[in-house]
């Protein structure tokens, strides 16, 4: 057989039934699964807390009927999910999938079986994240209210000495591994797979928020595997490495944990600035400006971003010196942020803007970003922090940069891409009001969150003192206002896929100039039959 | 105009965050959070008040931030607009604004950054001269408070539902015993856990230190006037984490003087009675031995 066989076997080859999907190793079948995956996990989730809005909606036992230790579980799973199972999926496993091989004329992934094998450890590992809700893990409860921190002695075999932690653990290594694998699977593909001609300042800014993501995850990921391990031989095995009465330190695991925490959070949002990007350039018709300063701006945060963990530790009764060192290094952060902020707004200048459904993404993301990076700012304030820390205060900064941040750049990626991964354009009405629906019931949850905070009021509390029910109350109404643009997002997939009007290579116009579109909607099953070459 | 009105709801609530000041001063209740509070309790040690300074000053250049940059946003979208703007232009570099907006958040950090430090390291040193010491043990779910100076120690659980209604006593913050401390002394509080990592925490002092099992950690106040101040376990320790409040009492001087000896009584160490015990095993080993 001669190679020129090969490559047209290769190229007829197209596995159809569940063997597409169980054995895919296709970029874009991956991407979908990603996609999907995330989405489910999501309204997962989201019910979780709505839960707990429910129950916190009125001071006194609520929904969970006075279990305090179960409103914990929840707690944890709400964020373990929308951190691991969520955003992470959505936007590397999802997007970087979908979007990355194709924006650098790549014909696939570097090693598409790795790809493949990421995707499914997600499903054991979720599995094992919600069954250890199922098995005992306080005394007298089922599942890990430890919250995602997962501090010991709580998490310690003291504070829970059933298997759920040990469930958690698991589906922690597993995740861990998908993305650890996965990353080494996009760091090869972006290094060595690019077109002729796309040097790497020449890629789009969501392939480099891509590059810098995966190094964060390869390099932090390792440090938590070894502080579960640790946590889980010390629960199992009778080391003692987090237990202070036998020569142990529980503050090293927050060391070790918050060395992973850190990144982590930046890998959430990073991936969202590259989507934002695209976005705003696409709907402004005009090339990003200041692209070098954007794409280092990226480099730059993923960099300090290893060096500020312990400013979540505050309150451990850390030397002064080293924590005004840590208030120094996370106040340096607001600096490339706001090059990109200020950037993002320079594309827009001059431009001729359209305010598609994602567009509005792009732009509440600008907005509500910087209002939840301010709040980072004072809470960078070791001093100010005292007053702030383990707060309400907390809740809604983080909240408004990943839930309202993170969050909207995945919608704002799923209405700019959706047209490409399936063919057919999303309903332009339905997708603005399920934008404005979600604008206002994430900032009608979490703003005043900023007010309980600055009251006092402690965060993962199932139940609270009478003074702080007004603000609760309007929160939980926000929560329920979020839950039915969730479902009203539902309808417009559904809507999409039925319905929608089928679209030719660029729906965007002249704006849209990466190279995705370019291409077929949806592209081939393998995309390029040649290497493109980038003039 | 829905994008609009939205946008200036919002601001309308970030600039009730700056006049959040006044609220607190309206606080008819000192040492514990108001119906609809917008701010912080109202301060009574100087740590807190250097706080509640710091924290002012920092609202205020963050409120102005996110105003100019939502302007910015509303600017840009109205002006450059699709339909106002068909012709977009290509401008893609303009290095004296990138230096600007690079050198000018620099320049906010640093001029931020100084009083923070300085709040920073007055908060973390203890005064030479303290006059009190209390040490704070956190278990699941109450604290133990040891007067270190007097040896007595007592132990502070929540209030029941039925018992801070008819004492008047707001729930969830209230608690059966009390801290109490002098007002205008300093105090240093000891914070160390037996089980697993609890926080202690009272807002209007200013005040917020994690409690690990096998460490010691300290923090000091001084409360500048009588009153009781309610505070909240704040670390995540299990499912009673809500509920083991925690209740300072300040009084003056000649109050202190009184509430102390009846404490001494009141909590006098019951163990008595083991060292007794005690000294009698020795007694009869040392007898043994002769």
């Amino acid at each position: 057989m001669s190679a020129t066989d090969v490559n047209e076997v290769g190229h007829a080859h197209h596995p159809v039934g569940w063997r597409r999907w169980l054995y895919s190793t296709n970029h874009k079948d991956i991407g979908t699964m990603y996609l999907v995956f995330a989405i489910m996990s999501g309204l997962i989730g989201a019910f979780f807390s709505v839960m707990m809005r429910i129950e916190l909606g009125t001071p006194g036992d609520g929904i969970f009927g006075g279990d305090h230790h179960f409103y914990n579980v929840f707690v944890t799973a709400h964020a373990l999910l929308m951190i691991f199972f969520m955003i992470m999926p959505a936007m590397i496993g999802g997007f970087g999938n979908w979007m990355v091989p194709i924006m650098i004329g790549a014909p696939d992934m570097a090693f598409p079986r790795l790809n493949n094998i990421s995707f499914w450890l997600l499903i054991p590992s979720l599995t094992l994240l919600l069954s250890s809700a199922f098995v005992e893990g306080a005394p007298g409860g089922m599942g890990a209210g430890t919250g995602w921190t997962i501090y010991p002695p709580l998490s310690s075999s003291a504070g829970h000495p059933g298997p759920a932690v040990d469930l958690v653990i698991f589906s922690l290594h597993l995740a861990g591994a998908s993305s650890i694998l996965s990353s080494i699977n996009f760091i090869t593909t972006i290094l060595n797979m690019r077109a002729p001609g796309l040097t790497l300042h020449r890629m789009p800014l969501f392939v480099w928020s891509i590059l810098v993501t995966t190094f964060l995850l390869l390099l932090s990921l390792p440090v938590l595997a070894g502080a579960i391990t640790m946590l889980l031989t010390d629960r199992n095995f009778g080391t003692a490495f987090f237990e202070a009465s036998m020569g142990g330190d529980p503050i090293l695991f927050q060391h070790l944990f918050w060395f992973f925490g850190h990144p982590e959070v930046y890998i959430l949002i990073l991936p969202g600035f590259g989507i934002v990007s695209q976005v705003v350039a696409t709907f402004s018709k005009k090339p990003i400006f200041g692209y070098l300063g954007m794409a280092y701006a990226m480099v730059a945060i993923g960099f300090i971003g290893f060096v500020v963990w312990a400013h979540h530790m505050y309150t451990v009764g850390m030397d002064t010196d080293t924590r005004a060192y840590f208030m120094l290094a996370t106040l340096v952060i607001a600096v490339p942020t706001g090059i990109k902020i200020f950037s993002w707004i320079a594309t827009m200048w001059g431009g001729s803007i359209e305010l598609k459904t994602p567009m509005l993404y792009a732009l509440g993301f600008i907005f509500l970003f910087t209002v939840g990076g301010v709040t980072g700012v004072v809470l960078a304030n070791a001093g100010v922090d005292i007053a702030l820390h383990d707060t309400y205060y907390v809740v809604a900064h983080f909240h408004y940069v990943l839930s309202l941040g993170a969050v909207f750049s995945v919608f704002a990626g799923i209405y700019y891409w959706i047209s490409k991964m399936c063919g057919r354009q999303y309903p332009e009405t339905l997708g603005k009001l399920q934008f404005w629906t979600l604008f206002v019931g994430v900032n009608l949850t979490f703003f005043p969150m900023h007010f309980l905070g600055l009251a006092g009021m402690p965060r993962r509390y199932a139940d609270y003192p009478e003074a702080f029910a007004g603000w609760n109350m309007v929160a939980s109404i926000g929560s329920y206002i979020s839950a039915f643009s969730a479902l009203l997002f539902l309808f417009v997939l559904y809507r999409t896929f039925t319905a929608g009007e089928r679209v030719a290579e660029n729906p965007w116009g002249e704006g849209a100039t990466t190279m995705e579109w370019k291409l077929p909607s949806p592209p081939a099953f393998h995309t390029y039959e040649e290497l493109p070459v980038i003039k | 105009m829905l994008t609009r009105s939205i946008l200036t709801g919002i601001g309308t609530l970030v600039v009730g965050m700056i006049i959040s000041g006044a609220e607190v001063f309206a606080n008819p209740q000192t040492g514990q959070p108001i119906d609809w509070q917008l701010g912080f309790q109202r301060a009574v040690t100087p740590v807190m008040q250097s706080i509640d300074t710091l924290h002012d000053y920092v609202l205020i250049l963050i409120t102005l931030i996110s105003l100019f940059v939502l302007g910015l946003l509303i600017y840009v979208i109205i002006r450059f607009n699709a339909k106002t703007n068909p012709t977009p232009t290509s401008t893609t570099h303009n290095t004296v604004i990138e230096v600007l907006w690079t050198a000018i958040p620099v320049l906010i950090l640093v001029v931020m950054a100084i009083p923070s430090f300085k709040l920073l390291y007055f908060q973390d040193t203890v005064p030479e001269q303290v006059d009190l010491n209390i040490k704070a043990t956190g278990y699941q779910w109450f604290w133990t408070y040891e007067y270190t100076d007097e040896d007595f120690e007592f132990d502070a659980f929540k209030m029941e539902p039925e018992d801070a209604e008819e004492e008047g006593e707001p729930y969830l913050l209230a608690t059966d015993t009390k801290v109490v401390v002098p007002v205008g002394k300093v105090v240093r509080v000891q914070i160390t856990a037996a089980d697993v990592i609890h926080a202690w925490a009272v807002p209007a002092l200013g005040v917020k230190m994690d409690a690990y099992p096998g460490r010691l950690n300290e923090l000091w106040f001084q409360v500048d006037e009588p009153g009781v101040y309610y505070g909240q376990c704040s670390e995540l320790c299990g499912q009673g984490h809500a509920f083991m409040p925690i209740a300072v009492e300040a009084m003056a001087a000649s109050d202190y003087e009184v509430w102390l000896s009846e404490a001494r009584e009141e909590y006098a160490r019951t163990n008595d009675t083991i060292k007794v015990a005690d000294s009698s095993v020795l007694a009869v080993q040392n007898s043994h031995s002769e």
